[in-house]
C-alpha cells in the first residue's frame, strides 16, 4: 500500500517521464541545421544595435507600481458595476470594501509623492550672483593641457 | 538524429519500410495541419492576406496561425513589393526560420517585380532572386481564395515529402 508520500513520488516520476519523453521525441524527429545568420539575435531582420542590457530610470518603476494599483481597480470595479447588480447588497459593500481599500493605497500614494515626477532639482539663476563683483569669471580654456595655477577669487 | 534532416535531402534514407513511411506520413500530415506562418506583410497583397486570415476566409481552419518570430514560423507569405531595402531584411529573416520552412510569393510583385519590372528601379525583380519560393500565387493583389488555393498546394507539396532518397 502507497503512502500519501508514495503518491507524491509517482506524480514526481510521472512529471519527469512525461517531459524526458516529450525532449526525445523531439530530439527524435527535429531537424538540425544550425548557420550562422539563424542563430544571429532576433531583431525583426535588422542588424543589433547596442546591447540588450538597458538601464530604465527608476521613475518608471514608481509609474508602473501606481499604474498596476490603478489597473486592478478597473478590472475589479467593471464587472462590479455592470453585471453584479442582481447579487445585491453583499455585492454592493463587497466592492465598497475593495474600494476603500484601494482609495487607502491611492491616498498613501498621493502623500508620498509617488504621483509626481521626480525632477532634478531645479537651480534657479540668482541677479545678485551674477551681477556681483564676487562671481568667478569666465576664462577661455587654456590653449595648453598644462597646470595652469587656479583662479584666485577677486576680493 | 532528426528524422526530418533526411527530407527532401540527399543523405535520405536509401529504401523506405512500411514503419519509416507510415512515421513520414504522420510527421508530414502532422506539419501540413500546422503551418504556422510569420506575420508579415508588405503591400496591398497584405490587406488581401489579412482578408484571408480573418473570419470570412479564415485560414486558421488550416492550422495557419500567426506567429510574431520567424524562430517559430513554418511558412514566409511574401505579400507584397518587395523593395531592395527590404530584401536583404526577407533573406535574412527567412535565414532565421527553423527548417523545414516554406515561402508562399503572394501577387505579381512577389513574384517577378508586378508593374516595377521595367521601370521599377527600387524593387526586387522577384523574391525567387534571394529566397527559395515553393508556391507562387499570381494575380495583382491576389484574391483570398487564390491564396487559400496557394496554401492548399503548399499542403499538397508537404504531404508528399518524403526523408527516402528520391529514385530518377
Amino acid at each position: 500500500m502507497l503512502t500519501e508520500f508514495g503518491q507524491v513520488f509517482i506524480f514526481i516520476l510521472l512529471a519527469v517521464v512525461f517531459v524526458a519523453m516529450g525532449l526525445i521525441t523531439n530530439w527524435l524527429i527535429r531537424p538540425a541545421r544550425p548557420t550562422p545568420e539563424k542563430q544571429l539575435i532576433y531583431e525583426c531582420g535588422e542588424d543589433t544595435a547596442g546591447p540588450a542590457h538597458l538601464k530604465f530610470n527608476i521613475r518608471f518603476y514608481v509609474i508602473a507600481l501606481a499604474f498596476l494599483l490603478f489597473d486592478l481597480e478597473f478590472v475589479m470595479l467593471f464587472p462590479w458595476a455592470t453585471v453584479f447588480g442582481p447579487l445585491g447588497p453583499p455585492a454592493f459593500w463587497m466592492g465598497m470594501v475593495l474600494l476603500v481599500v484601494l482609495i487607502v493605497g491611492d491616498l498613501y500614494l498621493w502623500k508620498k509623492g509617488d504621483l509626481d515626477w521626480v525632477l532634478p532639482p531645479v537651480v534657479k539663476p540668482r541677479l545678485d550672483l551674477l551681477v556681483s563683483r564676487d562671481r568667478p569669471r569666465f576664462r577661455p580654456p587654456a590653449p595648453t593641457p598644462a597646470k595652469q595655477p587656479e583662479p584666485a577669487d577677486v576680493a | 538524429m532528426g528524422l526530418l534532416n533526411k527530407l527532401d535531402s540527399v543523405d535520405g534514407f536509401d529504401s523506405g519500410n512500411i514503419v519509416l513511411t507510415s512515421v513520414e506520413s504522420l510527421l508530414n500530415w502532422g506539419r501540413l495541419s500546422s503551418i504556422w506562418q510569420m506575420s508579415f506583410g508588405l503591400a496591398c497583397c497584405a490587406i488581401e492576406f489579412m482578408a484571408a486570415n480573418a473570419s470570412n476566409f479564415d485560414m486558421g481552419r488550416f492550422g495557419v496561425i500567426p506567429r510574431p518570430s520567424p524562430r517559430t514560423s513554418d511558412v514566409i507569405i511574401i505579400s507584397g513589393t518587395v523593395t531592395l531595402k527590404m530584401a536583404s531584411r526577407i533573406k535574412r529573416l527567412y535565414e532565421q526560420m527553423p527548417d523545414p520552412k516554406y515561402v508562399i510569393s503572394m501577387g505579381s510583385c512577389a513574384n517577378c517585380g508586378g508593374p516595377y519590372w521595367e521601370h521599377g528601379y527600387h524593387v526586387l525583380k522577384g523574391v525567387d532572386r534571394v529566397i527559395p519560393v515553393d508556391v507562387y500565387i499570381p494575380g495583382c493583389p491576389p484574391r483570398p481564395e487564390a491564396l487559400l488555393e496557394g496554401l492548399i498546394r503548399l499542403r499538397d507539396k508537404i504531404r508528399h515529402q518524403t526523408m527516402v532518397k528520391h529514385t530518377a
